[in-house]
């Protein structure tokens, strides 16, 4: 279980404080699938970074039971200057895995090839979509927390992703953040609505889908 | 299989971690650093041992020995790899968050490991090239091994504490005010002919002995050199009063180390 209990969380802006998130409360239970809309800006992923501990939030506090996974997202977690070899290893070392017996899988799930050796800044965006998610399935989290980066990629990264995520982990908590509404209803069980720093959960999809329309085009 | 375990972590499981981490980062930055080619991570000590060499030969090429009756290269080997010591600390962590800012998303990777890391790359290059250079010379007789290793030992632990400590204070300090690294540059500059690479304490007159025993540092080397060539000279030095500005540092250091680690946004 992962429970947020009056999380605020706010940046110092050149304007400012800026409030992002204003008491926001959620409860995550083992194995639940859970989807969080909001606009560009919301607070998406800074929730996301709250939920997986890398960033503090400015008050409340946030309760742990299950192993949660870092933000599986575009930019993140990875050293550009690396290769994706060396990132790998990075991983392996951070969790405590031995690597020589994952270089084989990585290699073929993310379809890099000879790119393994090649550092992360040439690499293209579907490129490293597909190290990350890789690198990812390496450590078995209770929970997976998703970015944005499974709604896009081509179809074969979807299938994959499909198989390895949906299929095979099924029994794990997902917390999946996007802006597509019909990614997050496929997946999810519960969803969430952040806007104007306020999160609204709902267990109908359409009662979401109503609400989340609605945040959209008041602003 | 690999299941990390969910919640908080005892003492000794997160000193494990904390040790994966830091071993993983000194990883990433020797190969980042120094890469796999040609000499690889052998740069780690030979590039200060190249500085240290060069100035050594210049010191002895200008007879430099006017300012002590001490063999030149001996007093250029431990002047020069004191300052090599203390001074490439800070210089490595102002500016160290933000390469590092990515890997941050893995929660256990924090401010402080990226700090710790760095400072034992640092503190294993200037080690391991001051053996070797005293070795090295030692065999071609050009200066004699140290008459007390555990005075010297004692002088370079107290030299990596104060350089560890300044440069926690201006690593952290550097995140919020950009100031830091600007000035840091000259700073470093002007300071180090007075830390007591370049002369021994008991050349100055009475009134500049004590003035110039206010840089922590110099106590230090002072020491070493106590250490190194035992009775031929007469040091100058107070350790306890080194040792309270270090450990000042240290707190003033972490504490501003602690606030920026809770403010840092992974990107």
């Amino acid at each position: 279980m992962i429970r947020l209990h009056d999380i605020c969380k706010s940046y110092h802006t050149s304007q400012g404080r800026h409030e992002v998130l204003k008491n926001v409360n959620v409860t995550v239970e083992r194995g639940q699938k859970v989807g969080i809309l909001g606009r560009n800006g919301a607070g998406k992923s800074t929730m996301i970074r709250l939920l997986s501990g890398a960033e503090r939030p400015t008050s409340g506090s946030i309760e742990r039971t299950m192993s949660v996974s870092w933000p599986l997202a575009f930019g993140g977690a990875f050293q550009n200057t690396l290769t994706g070899y060396d990132n790998l290893r990075f991983v392996c070392r951070i969790y405590g895995i031995d690597p020589t017996d994952k270089v084989e899988y990585v290699q073929e799930f993310s379809e890099l090839g000879s790119y393994l050796r090649e550092p992360l800044r040439i690499y293209s965006s579907g490129m490293r979509a597909r190290l990350a998610f890789a690198l990812s399935m390496l450590v078995e989290f209770d929970c997976f927390l998703i970015d944005e980066i499974v709604s896009v990629g081509d179809a074969r990264f979807h299938e994959k992703c499909q198989r390895e995520l949906f299929e095979k982990r099924a029994d794990r908590a997902l917390i999946i953040v996007s802006h597509d509404m019909g990614y997050v209803r496929e997946h999810c069980s519960k969803l969430c609505v952040l806007s104007q720093g306020n999160l609204s959960s709902f267990d109908d999809a359409d009662e979401a889908y109503e609400f989340y329309h609605r945040a959209i085009h008041l602003q | 299989m690999n299941a990390p375990s969910p919640a908080a972590p005892s003492i000794i499981e997160a000193l494990r971690i904390q040790g994966r981490v830091i071993y993983a980062l000194m990883m990433r930055e020797v190969i980042t650093r120094y890469g796999r080619h040609n000499i690889g991570f052998l740069w780690l000590f030979v590039e200060p041992m190249l500085f240290t060499l060069a100035v050594t030969l210049l010191w002895a090429g200008l007879k430099l020995n006017h300012v002590s009756a001490l063999p030149i290269t001996a007093f250029a080997v431990t002047g020069y790899s004191s300052i090599l010591l203390w001074r490439n600390m800070p210089g490595r962590l102002i500016g160290s968050v933000q390469p590092n800012l990515a890997l941050m998303y893995h929660r256990q990777v924090k401010v402080i490991d990226v700090f710790v890391a760095r400072l034992l790359i640092e503190f294993m290059g200037a080690t391991i090239s001051f053996i070797a250079l005293t070795i090295i010379f030692a065999t071609f007789d050009w200066m004699s091994l140290p008459e007390d290793l555990l005075k010297v030992i004692e002088g370079w632990l107290m030299l990596t504490w104060f350089g560890c400590a300044l440069a926690i204070l201006l690593g952290a300090l550097a995140e919020d005010y950009e100031v830091i690294e600007k000035l840091w540059h000259p700073f470093a500059y002007i300071i180090m002919p007075l830390s007591g690479a370049g002369f021994i304490v008991d050349t100055l007159p009475k009134e500049g002995q004590d003035a110039i025993l206010w840089l922590p540092m110099i106590n230090g080397v002072e020491y070493l050199r106590e250490g190194f060539f035992g009775s031929v000279i007469v040091s100058h030095y107070d350790m306890a009063y080194m040792a309270e500005a270090n450990l000042v540092l240290t707190v003033l250091g972490l504490a501003k180390m602690l606030k920026i680690s809770r403010e840092v946004i992974p990107e």
